[in-house]
C-alpha cells in the first residue's frame, strides 16, 4: 500500500487531464445528484458521494454505439465492423460498481469476446475509491460487494489530509510513477483495514436477511409463485428504467440505420431491457413474456439466479439505483429477495 | 450437439463482421415465403452443420437469424427460406439475383448427423419449421445408406403455405423416405386431396419403432407442447427427441440477451436442443 498527499493527487490528475490521450473522468455533483462526467480540473472531483445516477458501466458499453459500417461506392459493397478504442481513466468507482465491470469482463472478454467492449475496457484505467457515504436504497454490505480487492488498476481511501492507494495492476503502478508517494506505515494500513471492516458496511441503512449464496435457490423455489409476481408487479409501468440504470444489466439491441441520401450506413447498438414489453416477442404475434408479471419475474430470476448457473456471479451487486430510479416503487431488489425469503421459510414450516 | 460461437470463414479480428453475400438465385413459393440462394465471396462455403442459423443483414434495414434451409452435402451456395412477416424479411422479398445483404455464421448447435449415423428418423414439421429440418432431411437423403428408416410428417395451416413443392412431391413418390403431409384447413378457393387436421393427428399414423427412432421437431411454438405430448404417448423416449426453438435474437453470440431460456441461450446453446436439456427449463415453454 501506498500513500500520496491530497495535493499531490490532484496535481497528478491534473497533470493527466492536460496530457493523457484518454479523457478522464470521474464522480461529481451536478446539482442534483452524483454522476461520471468528463473532469476538467480534479477539484471537481466529489470522492465523498454515495452513489452515482448511472454506473461506469456507460463508458465500456455507451448506451448508443456504432458497431458496424457499410458503404456502397461503384458497386463495391464494403462492411466494416467497428470498435472504437476510446478507453477512459476512470476515476472514482465504488467497489460494488468495480465488481459489476469484472461481471462483465467474464463475460465480454474472458467466455465470449466482444470486440467493442475489450477495445473500451482494456485502454481504461480504473481507479476506485472505497465508499465514504451510501445512498439508503444500497445493499452493498449485505452482496459482499462493499469492499473488494480486485478489479481496479488503483483503489483510493481517503484518510484525512492523503490518500492510501491500494496497486491493482502494473499499469496502475506506472499511472503513479511520476508522482511523489511513499510507502503507507502499518497504522496507515490497518486504518484502510478499519475503515473496510467497520466504517463502510456502517453505511448501509439496507440489508438482506439471508447469505446471497442462497438467492439462486430461493428465486427457484419461487418461480411458480404468481401470486407474488403478480402482485409485485401491478403497478410496473414496463418502463425498462430499472434495466438501464444496472450495472450488471447488459442486454443490447442493434439498429440498423441508413444515412439518408447515401448507400451508406451502420449499425448502432444500444442498452435494451427485459422489462420492455417486446423484448422477447418474435413474429407470429407470439410473446415469451407477455405478461409484466413475467417479464418482472424474469429480471430477478436472471440477476440471482440464471447468470449464477452459467457464470457464477451474483448479477445483482446491492447498488440500490434501480430501487431509486423506478417511478412505481417496486423494482427494489433486498425487498423482492427478503420476502422470497420470507415465502420459502414460511412453506416449510 | 456442437456448439459453434464462431463464424467457420475468416471474420477477421471482430466477431460482428459480415461479409457479403450475393444473391444469386430467388424463388417463391405460393405463400408467404421465398427461397434465396446466396453465395459467398471467392465460392467460399459457408461450412454450416444442419440446424444452424445465420444473421443475415440488409443494408439500411435490420439483420435477422435465418436458418440455413440447404443441406451441407449440396456444394455451392447455401439456401435460406424466409417468410415476409415484418421489415428485414418484406425488404429481402424486395431484393433480386444480384443483389447483396450481409452474412455472419453460421451460429448456434444444429443436428450433428454423426449422432444419428444407423438411427431410424422421424421429422416432424409444423410450417416454416420445415426450413430449417429439410436441411438435416436432404442431408440424410444425400448420405441415404448411412442412416435408417426416414419418415417426415409435415403439417401446415393451409394448402399454399407448403414449402418446396418439388421436393416434397419426391419425398411422396420415392423410396428413399416415407412422407406424410396435413393442412389445418383447406380455404375454398385452394386445392388439396390430402388429409385435414392438425399436425398431431397424423403423427399417430406413422410406422415407426417407437423405442429407438430419432424424432427431430421444428415448428412455431404453439405446436411444441401437443407434438411432445402425442411422442410421449406414443412412448417414445425424451432423450430420442430433438427440438429447433426459435426466440427474438439480435447478436447470434450469447450477449444481446434476447433469446434466453433460463440461463440458456437459444442462439449458442440451441436452437437445436436435445429434448432433455430444456424440458425442466421452464422459459422453454415446452
Ligand atoms: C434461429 C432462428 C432461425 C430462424 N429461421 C428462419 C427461417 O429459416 N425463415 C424465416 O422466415 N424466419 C426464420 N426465423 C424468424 C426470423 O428471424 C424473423 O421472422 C425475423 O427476425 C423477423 O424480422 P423482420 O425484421 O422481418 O420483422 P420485424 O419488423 O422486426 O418484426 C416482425 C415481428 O418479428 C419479431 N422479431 C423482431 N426481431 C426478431 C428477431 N431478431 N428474431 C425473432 N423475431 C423477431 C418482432 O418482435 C415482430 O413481432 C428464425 C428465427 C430464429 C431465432
Ligand atoms: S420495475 Fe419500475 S423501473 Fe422497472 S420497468 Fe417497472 S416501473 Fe420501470
Ligand atoms: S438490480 Fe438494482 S441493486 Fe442490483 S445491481 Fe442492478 S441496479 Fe443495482
Ligand atoms: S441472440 Fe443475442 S444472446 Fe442470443
Amino acid at each position: 500500500m501506498k500513500v500520496i498527499d491530497k495535493p499531490e493527487f490532484e496535481a497528478l490528475l491534473d497533470e493527466t487531464i492536460a496530457s493523457d490521450r484518454r479523457d478522464v473522468v470521474g464522480v461529481q455533483d451536478d446539482g442534483e445528484k452524483y454522476v461520471f462526467d468528463d473532469l476538467r480540473s480534479a477539484a471537481d472531483l466529489a470522492l465523498e458521494y454515495d452513489v452515482t445516477m448511472l454506473s461506469p458501466k456507460k463508458y465500456l458499453m455507451p448506451q448508443r454505439e456504432t458497431i458496424l459500417e457499410y458503404r456502397d461506392t461503384d458497386g463495391e459493397f464494403e462492411w466494416r465492423a467497428k470498435a472504437e478504442p476510446d478507453g477512459k481513466v476512470i476515476v472514482g468507482i465504488h467497489p460494488y460498481d468495480l465488481v459489476a465491470i469484472e461481471q462483465l469482463d467474464k463475460i465480454f472478454i474472458d467466455t465470449l469476446r466482444d470486440e467493442p467492449y475489450r477495445q473500451k475496457r482494456e485502454n481504461s484505467l480504473l481507479i476506485g475509491a472505497n465508499m465514504q457515504d451510501a445512498s439508503e436504497t444500497a445493499f452493498a454490505a449485505s452482496m459482499g460487494t462493499a469492499t473488494t480487492d480486485s478489479g481496479y488498476d488503483l483503489m483510493l481511501t481517503d484518510l484525512g489530509e492523503t490518500y492510501a492507494v491500494n496497486i491493482g495492476t502494473l499499469e496502475g503502478k506506472e499511472f503513479l510513477n511520476s508522482a511523489d508517494v511513499r510507502k503507507a506505515t502499518a497504522q496507515e494500513v490497518q486504518e484502510v483495514e478499519r475503515i473496510e471492516q467497520e466504517d463502510v458496511p456502517d453505511l448501509f441503512e439496507r440489508e438482506l436477511d439471508f447469505s446471497p449464496a442462497l438467492l439462486p435457490t430461493i428465486l427457484e423455489e419461487n418461480y411458480d409463485n404468481m401470486e407474488f409476481w403478480e402482485d409485485y408487479s401491478e403497478k410496473c409501468l414496463s418502463c425498462g428504467t430499472c434495466n438501464m440504470v444496472c450495472p450488471t444489466c447488459y442486454c443490447f439491441s442493434v439498429d440498423m440505420i441508413r444515412d439518408l441520401g447515401t448507400n451508406s450506413g451502420r449499425e448502432s447498438r444500444r442498452w435494451d431491457g427485459c422489462l420492455l414489453e417486446d423484448f422477447a416477442s418474435v413474429a407470429g404475434d407470439e410473446n415469451f413474456r407477455e405478461e409484466v408479471a413475467e417479464r418482472h419475474r424474469h429480471r430477478f430470476m436472471r440477476k440471482g439466479w440464471y447468470i449464477y448457473e452459467r457464470y457464477g456471479d451474483i448479477a445483482c451487486i446491492g447498488c440500490g439505483r434501480c430501487t431509486s430510479e423506478c417511478v412505481a416503487d417496486v423494482a427494489d431488489p433486498c425487498d423482492v429477495y427478503n420476502k422470497l425469503h420470507q415465502e420459502v421459510q414460511a412453506h416449510a414450516q | 450437439m456442437r456448439s459453434s460461437t464462431t463464424a467457420k470463414f475468416d471474420i477477421g479480428e471482430n466477431e460482428y463482421q459480415p461479409v457479403n453475400g450475393l444473391i444469386t438465385r430467388t424463388r417463391p413459393f405460393t405463400g408467404a415465403d421465398k427461397l434465396f440462394e446466396i453465395q459467398l465471396p471467392d465460392g467460399e462455403e459457408l461450412g454450416h452443420q444442419p440446424g444452424q442459423f445465420v444473421q443475415l443483414l440488409v443494408p439500411g434495414v435490420g439483420e435477422a437469424p435465418f436458418s440455413v434451409t440447404s443441406s451441407p452435402t449440396k456444394p455451392g451456395p447455401f439456401e435460406l427460406t424466409i417468410r415476409a412477416v415484418g421489415n428485414v424479411t418484406r425488404a429481402l422479398h424486395n431484393m433480386e439475383p444480384g443483389d447483396t445483404v450481409g452474412i455472419r455464421g453460421p451460429y448456434g448447435s444444429g443436428f450433428d448427423p454423426d449422432v444419428f449415423e444407423g438411427e431410424d428418423i422421424l421429422f416432424i414439421a409444423g410450417g416454416i419449421g420445415l426450413a430449417p429440418l429439410r436441411s438435416m432431411i436432404n442431408y440424410t437423403l444425400d448420405e441415404r445408406e448411412r442412416f435408417g428408416e426416414l419418415t417426415t410428417v409435415y403439417g401446415c395451416k393451409e394448402p399454399v403455405e407448403q414449402l418446396y413443392p418439388d421436393e416434397l412431391e419426391e419425398w411422396a413418390e420415392g423410396d428413399a423416405m416415407e412422407y406424410f403431409e396435413t393442412v389445418d384447413q383447406c380455404p375454398q378457393d385452394q386445392e388439396w386431396d390430402g388429409p385435414t387436421g392438425v399436425i398431431t393427428s397424423i403423427i399417430p399414423e406413422v410406422d415407426i419403432d417407437v423405442e429407438t427412432t430419432k424424432v427431430l421437431v421444428c415448428g412455431p411454438p404453439v405446436m411444441y407442447k401437443f407434438v411432445l405430448q402425442e411422442l410421449d404417448e406414443m412412448g417414445v423416449p425424451d432423450g430420442n427427441i430433438y427440438l429447433s426453438l426459435e426466440r427474438n435474437m439480435h447478436c447470434g453470440r450469447g450477449l444481446c440477451g434476447h433469446c434466453q431460456i433460463n440461463e440458456l441461450y437459444v442462439c449458442t446453446d440451441g436452437p437445436v436442443f436435445h429434448y432433455p436439456v430444456v424440458r425442466d427449463k421452464q422459459e422453454a415453454e415446452v
